[in-house]
Formats: C-alpha cells, structure tokens, sequence
C-alpha cells in the first residue's frame, strides 16, 4: 500500500467531515418531521374547526345536525371519569409506590409484583377495555357507567403512577430517612413526614403524565360498551325528581371526549369532520396542557432541589 | 420520707407501663398500614391474573364452539354471518401489514433521532428536543387516527390515485409517527449509556463522529436498541384507534398495505360498538381475539427481553 499524500489525507478528512455533517442535517430533519406533525394537527384543526369553536359548541349536545352539535356530554363526561380515575389510581400507585421503596423486602413477591408492573406496561390499552368488560361491567354489575370507565383507565395509568413515585422516592437520600429515624420516628412517621411532601413534586408529574395519557383513551372505553350518543348530563346530586343520590353520576351512563370524536370522523357526511375537528383541538389543548404542565413541574424541580 | 418514694415508683412504673402500651398499639398501626400498603400493590399483580382469567375462560367457551384449528387456518372471517367463519389469520395479516408499515417508518427515524440526540446535538438542543418528542407521544390515538383519515390519505392519494380511502398504508405511516418517540427516547437511553472512554478510543484512532456513532456506539449499545424497536412492535401491534379510524374495519386477507383491511384491535372496537348480547359467540370472539393479541404481545416482550440478555455488552 502506497502512503497517502497530504491532499490525500485532506480530501479524507473532508469526506469525513462531509458525511457528518449531512447526517445532522438528516437527524434534524427527523426531528423537525415530528415537530412538524404536531403543528400540522394542531392546525389543521384550529382551522376546519374554527367555524364551529364558540361557545354553543361548549354547551350544545350532540346532534343529528352537524351545525347544531355541540360536546357538553363529551367534556362533561371525561372530566367525570378522570375524577374517578384520579380518586383510584392515585393513592393506589402511590402506596404501591411507597411500599416498593419503603418497605418491601427482598423476596419472590417483590420480584413477581416488580416483573409485573413492567408487564402490565406493556399490555394493549384495549386488553384493559377487555378485563373491564369482563369484571367491571357483568362480574361486578357496574354496567356501562362513569365508575367502570374510570376505574378501567385507573388500573390503565397504575404503573405509570407507580413507575413515578418510585423514581422521586429513590431520588430522596438515605440520610433525611436516617435523620428522621434518629429523633424516634417510626417507618411511617417517617413516610408521612418527610417521603411523601418530597417526592410530592415527581409524584405530581407522573399523575399528570398519567391522566394526560387517560384523557385520549378511547379503545378500551369504547371495550367497556360507552355509548356514542348521549344527550343528557350524568344526575348532579340533590337535584332532580326525585332527588338523586350523592354519587348517583357514578352509575350514569356517559360519553367522553374521543369517543365523541370518533363517532364524528366515522361519519361519511363531511359537515361532521367540522366537528371532529373542532372536539380534537379541545382534546389536544388538554392534553398538550397537561403535558406542558408535567414538563414544567419537572424542569422547576430539577432546578430547586439540591440535597 | 420511704413513703414518698414508693409512691413515686409506682407512678414511674405506671408511666413505664403506660409508654409499652403506647408502643403496643404504634406497633399495631405501623403494621396495619403496612398492610394496606402491601395490599395496594398487589392490585397490579391483581389485574394480571384478572385479564389472564377473563381472557381465557371466555376463550375456553369459544374454542368449545370453533375448533383451534379451524381458528389458526381458516381464511375468512366471518363471526356474524350465518355461514360464520372463524379465520384469525385475516385479522393477523392486517395487524402484521400495518405494524410492518409503522416499523419502516419508527425504527428508521428513531434510530437517527437517537444518534443525533445522543451523539451529535449539544445540551440546548437536547433540552428542546426531548420534550417534542414526548409531546409527539402524548397525543391522544384518536387525533392521529383524525390525521390518518382527513389529511394523511388525501396526501398520498396525490401520489398514488388509486389508493383507496381506508388503507393499512396510510394508518401505518401515522403509527410509525407515534412510535419514533418510544423508540427515540429508548434507544438514546441505551447509547448514552456507553461509556465515554470507547468514543475517546475511537476518536483518538482518528475516526469521525459518524464513523464512531455506527461502528462503535451502536453496536455497544445493541441490546437497548433491540429492546426499543420491539416495545415499537408491541405498541404498533396493540394500536387501535388509528386503525379502527383510517384502516376500515372489513375483515380482508391480505399483504398489500396498499387495501383497507381489519386488525385485531379495529375488530374488537367494531363488535364493541354494536349491541352484542353477553355470552353469544359473537361477544366471545373479541375475547378469543383478545387473547390472541395479548399473546402476540407477549411474545414479542419475551423476546425482547431474551435479545437484552443475548447481547448485553457489560463495561
């Protein structure tokens, strides 16, 4: 092999360089591609939908007209079952959480519960609508109701609230654990006092990032047999003839947000693409709300705590 | 004098004894709500013997009526007819062709963002990035599915007119989109986790930063990757929406994603949808279905995991 010439060398160089470079430009282009989907979408649906974002929208039901349509049942409904939700999943994935990381010890059940929350992640949401189905809705009797939708997208989001308890408990060092046991604090004392306010902050995040992914599930609501066409509200309580009970809503049935989206884009009359689109710029504001918020939370954090 | 201290005794005694029992029952609630605590998480291990249990005792009636082999070969799908077919393999051809069609589209595109994100950006871009990305992943399926049908389709109908209005194509290429970020942010994590040293080695040897990423970087990092594209393979297959949305829902055996055919999930949303009496064949179905897919899932995680393990670099 005959030594390289300097020029050589140079153009070598330069062709390294060169390819560097245009992988870059392909990487930002990559990056550039999902950035770009996100405000295609959002714009899109701000403008088809524009026409029919005003306040009637908010508080019209759905209709046979497509102009007359509005969302009050859907939005109504999915800020019912993300209260559900949130009420079951959140001290169930935090005490999971706080169990995983305070108090579990080394054995087979620990290693079968943590091998499974991995596993549970993994599932298809719509095998979730499935089991719902199957123990909600006929083992338990809840019917088609705000209860078992809730509770269906509560076992949903679980590992996610738990993932993110057991992380911001981790971040805690041994020593406020230490310090807390030294002065004669008991296990829980010491959970309850000073665990729990610090990984407050992550835990929030995870049950945002949780109930963000919550609100735009539609598969497994749909499982549970929701219906796609309700033109009345869930009972407020005490009012009515007669009087409805305190948790009455919780039997109703309901629909929510992407399902009153799916019924419309399923429909072959254009007039409720309008529709459609209109209801999925309301979702997306949610949701990219949500995640807006979690992201936030999550960069203040990392910026005040310093053990 | 004597008095006074016998007096004072017991009632030091008392305050002893008062401490233990006070101890007795701070040791009883530390128990109880360690209890409560363990119970609560249990409820995951719970939900995973309840979906086993619904999925396989619903199926066990159903095979009691279709015979397994008729369920793996049949070609026709047909549960609601009269002539009633029970032909898995349709709904399989159409949630392999549209999960094909996510992956020539995720695994490509989230493997160059993680190079980029992991190799080459700087901090400030990273910071930027990285929440695009998971903003990507927080959309809700039914606003891609919207995409899929009402903007993506009327595009690539420009380019091929003949494609139809429903298409494993077009559903595909938006569920690719959804994936990037799963696989993106998988797949720099296991990159970035290669130690400093072997790109310093390769630098020093004079290799460039491309040059370094492919045939040192990646290759160290191997098993993450692995493991990033099949949980890519394990949300493409398990996507429902989308698919119930910009696929159609009729059953079709078929390898062109170019037709509109059904999956397994856009079947069982389609039987959800219509009013089936609990216990009919029909409602057993999307069980047997179900279970199906869960499998197909977890062969794919098994899989996944025995990769990770396979080719594991440890530094």
């Amino acid at each position: 092999m005959t030594p390289m010439t300097t020029e050589q060398i140079r153009a070598l160089i330069a062709r390294g360089k060169a390819k560097d470079t245009i992988f870059q430009a392909i990487g930002i282009i990559c990056l550039a591609i999902g950035l770009l989907v996100i405000f295609l979408l959002v714009g899109d649906m701000l403008l088809r939908g524009l026409a029919r974002l005003n306040l009637e929208f908010f508080t019209n039901f759905a209709s046979r007209k497509a102009a007359q349509s509005g969302i009050l049942s859907a939005w109504v409904g999915t800020i019912l079952v993300m209260f559900v939700t949130a009420l079951a999943a959140v001290p169930l994935g935090v005490a999971a959480g706080i169990y995983l990381e305070e108090y579990a010890k080394r054995n087979w059940i620990t290693d079968i519960i943590e091998i499974n929350i991995t596993n549970l992640a993994a599932v298809p949401s719509i095998v979730y609508g499935l089991l719902a189905l199957g123990v909600f809705v006929y083992t338990f009797g809840f019917g088609q109701s705000i209860l078992s939708a809730g509770l269906t997208l509560a076992l949903l989001i679980l590992p996610i609230v738990i993932v993110s308890t057991r992380e911001a408990i981790r971040a805690i060092p041994a020593m406020i654990r230490e310090g807390s046991m030294a002065v004669g604090a008991t296990r829980w004392q010491t959970c309850r006092y000073h665990i729990i306010p610090y990984a407050m902050p992550g835990i929030l995040t995870g049950v945002i990032i949780g109930l963000a992914r919550a609100i735009g599930e539609t598969a497994p609501i749909i499982t549970i047999g929701a219906l796609t066409f309700i033109a009345f509200l869930p009972p407020v309580p005490f009012t009515g003839e007669p009087a409805a009970g305190l948790f009455d809503w919780v039997m109703s049935p309901f629909t929510v947000m992407p399902i009153q989206i799916f019924n419309w884009t399923s429909r072959p009359d254009p007039a409720f693409e309008v529709n459609a689109a209109a209801a999925g710029f309301v979702l997306m504001v949610m949701v990219l709300t949500m995640n807006a918020l979690a992201i936030w939370l999550r960069y203040k954090m990392r910026k005040n705590i310093k053990w | 004098m004597n008095h006074a201290m016998s007096a004072n005794n017991i009632s030091d005694l008392h305050q002893v004894s008062d401490r233990f029992s006070r101890k007795f029952t701070r040791n009883i609630k530390e128990r109880l709500i360690e209890f409560v605590l363990f119970a609560a998480a249990t409820v995951s291990v719970l939900t995973t013997v309840g979906i086993v249990y619904v999925l396989v005792s619903e199926s066990i009636q159903f095979f009691q009526h279709v015979s397994i082999v008729d369920f793996l070969t049949d070609t026709q799908w047909t549960p609601l007819f009269d002539d009633a077919h029970f032909g898995i393999m349709v709904l399989i051809s159409g949630t392999l062709v549209s999960s094909g069609v996510a992956l020539l589209v995720a695994i490509p595109m989230g493997t160059v963002i993680a190079i980029y994100l992991s190799e080459f950006a700087n901090q400030h871009v990273r910071e930027i990035a990285k929440p695009v990305l998971e903003l990507l992943g927080g959309i809700p399926t039914i606003v891609f599915g919207y995409f899929a049908l009402l903007i993506v389709t009327p595009l690539l109908q420009k380019i091929f007119p003949e494609l139809p209005g429903f298409s494993l194509l077009s559903a595909g290429l938006v569920m690719g989109i959804m994936i990037v970020p799963y696989v993106a942010s998988l797949s720099e994590d296991a990159m970035r986790a290669v130690p400093m040293s072997m790109r310093e080695g390769s630098y020093a040897m004079g290799a460039t930063k491309l040059y370094t990423a492919l045939h040192v970087v990646v290759p160290a990092a191997i098993s993450g990757l692995a493991a990033s594209y099949i949980l890519g393979i394990s949300r493409a297959v398990g996507e429902t929406m989308i698919l119930a949305v910009a696929a159609g829902m009729q059953p079709n055996l078929t390898w062109n994603p170019m037709e509109p055919a059904a999956t397994i999930t856009s079947y069982i949303v389609q039987v959800a949808l219509g009013d089936l009496p609990h216990g009919s064949i029909g409602y057993q179905t999307i069980f047997a279905a179900g279970l199906t897919l869960l499998l197909i899932t977890l062969a794919f995680n098994i899989a996944g995991q025995w990769l990770r393990r396979r080719f594991r670099e440890a530094y």
